[in-house]
């Protein structure tokens, strides 16, 4: 049974790397400023490779197939990232937001799995979170940075966390094994990271003159966890498997 | 009785060799100075177990730099080279030599500073610019041309210039 909830939690937050960095990889090209093309492109190789980490430990330890399988040829219903991570990018001011409430969250996260039981996500918890440094880092200079910039550059980031603050929420969703992850301390629990998230990025957006919305739905962002998804995540799956799914028998 | 544990001689030789393997994304530093080789072990005359941290978890170099360390290691006469990623150790730029360091400058690239486990605006932002040696200088992106790269710009020698960042 404890098997099982290790494997659930590797899943979602391997999906959500995977999701999120594919997202992050839509920028290649078009950033705002070559930085920022250069930054985003360079986050999305750190999410999917922390992705292609976690789908190794998956298929190591716990017999699931190959990564790339599981990545590029499972249907929609057996994911499961957040619907946060599969919204498509919209403007640049959503996409910055979303790797910060996105990134300090997987930042503690990563964070607590330094002292879990399970060894293999103490390794690698480890190395990630020093790595993690960097894009939270960034994320917090850009908030701070276009907060305290324009009237627009404000006004754009404080439209775009109203409009996505309730549906960030879906981070933190219950998984069917939570109580169970947390009495074999493989991980302290969704509730204890989501107040550590609460008062890690409220200095940051204050910081910038942004005010933290009021929770109108708690749970409009809710069902990932469980494999229900947003109708914006098939067609990603589809573009991102497009070349593998011609010929999936074929040596590379 | 033993007094004194000798320094296997072939082990010796193995790391000597280890030190013309690059890493190809940066062709002036070797897999030693890099901090990358964790442990050498020779089993018997024909198999060797070497073991590496990878710098970056999504490190798009760690399978090419895994196969030119086996190939070298055969090219010494051994038959059975196994390379493994060695989870338990995490690399830092800690682990970088001061050969390496001066190896990066010399590219053109600044050395890492030593991190002591936070990071920092400050440390983030200061680095002496490789060219001129200035302190003048500002942090264009915490993002450069590899994962384990900055961009930085020097407002003495009005250069853009790539630092190894500290992690």
């Amino acid at each position: 049974m404890k098997k099982k909830a290790i494997k659930d939690l590797i899943y979602k937050m391997a999906d959500d790397e995977l999701i999120i960095g594919h997202r992050n990889s839509e920028w290649t090209g078009l950033g705002p400023i070559i930085e920022e093309d250069i930054s985003f492109s360079s986050m999305a190789q750190d999410k999917i490779g922390h992705a292609l980490a976690l789908y190794t430990i998956l298929q190591e330890t716990f017999g699931e197939p190959d990564p790339d399988t599981v990545a590029f040829l499972r249907p929609g219903k057996e994911f499961k990232c957040c619907h946060f991570t599969e919204m498509p990018n919209g403007e640049y001011d959503f996409s910055l937001i979303r790797h910060f409430l996105f990134d300090h969250a997987e930042k503690i996260r990563y964070e607590y799995l330094e002292s879990s039981s399970e060894q293999n996500l103490v390794n690698l918890a480890k190395k990630i979170t020093g790595e993690l440094k960097y894009p939270v880092l960034h994320a917090d200079t850009f908030i701070h940075q276009l907060g305290n910039g324009s009237e627009e550059s404000h006004a754009r980031l404080q439209t775009a966390i109203n409009e996505c603050f309730d549906q960030s929420l879906g981070i933190f969703e219950l998984g069917e094994f939570e109580q169970e992850l947390i009495d074999n301390k493989v991980f302290p629990g969704e509730k204890a990271l989501r107040s550590r998230w609460f008062e890690e990025i409220t200095p940051v957006l204050e910081g910038a003159k942004l005010k933290l919305p009021d929770i109108k739905n708690e749970e409009v962002g809710f069902g990932g966890r469980k494999g229900h998804h947003t109708e914006h995540l098939q067609p990603l799956l589809d573009e991102m498997s497009e070349v593998l799914t011609i010929d999936p028998e074929t040596k590379w | 009785m033993i007094t004194k544990q000798k320094i296997n001689p072939s082990k010796t030789k193995i790391l000597n060799a280890l030190k013309e393997v690059k890493d190809p994304e940066l062709p002036v530093i070797s897999v030693i100075d890099l901090g990358l080789i964790t442990g050498v072990r020779v089993v018997d005359s024909n198999t060797v177990k070497v073991s590496m941290a990878p710098t970056y978890t999504a490190c798009p170099a760690i399978e090419i730099i895994k196969n030119s360390i086996k190939k070298k290691v055969e090219s010494l006469g051994y038959g059975d080279v196994e390379v493994i990623v060695d989870k338990t150790v995490t690399w830092t730029t800690n682990r970088v030599s001061k050969k390496g360091k001066d190896a990066l400058k010399n590219f053109g690239i600044a050395p890492p500073v030593k991190f002591k486990g936070e990071l920092t605006q400050e440390n983030m932002r200061l680095s002496s610019c490789p060219f001129c040696n200035s302190k003048n200088t500002t942090l264009n992106s915490p993002f450069g041309s590899a994962l384990c790269r900055s961009i930085h710009y020097c407002y003495d020698c009005k250069q853009p210039f790539e630092r190894f960042k500290p992690i």
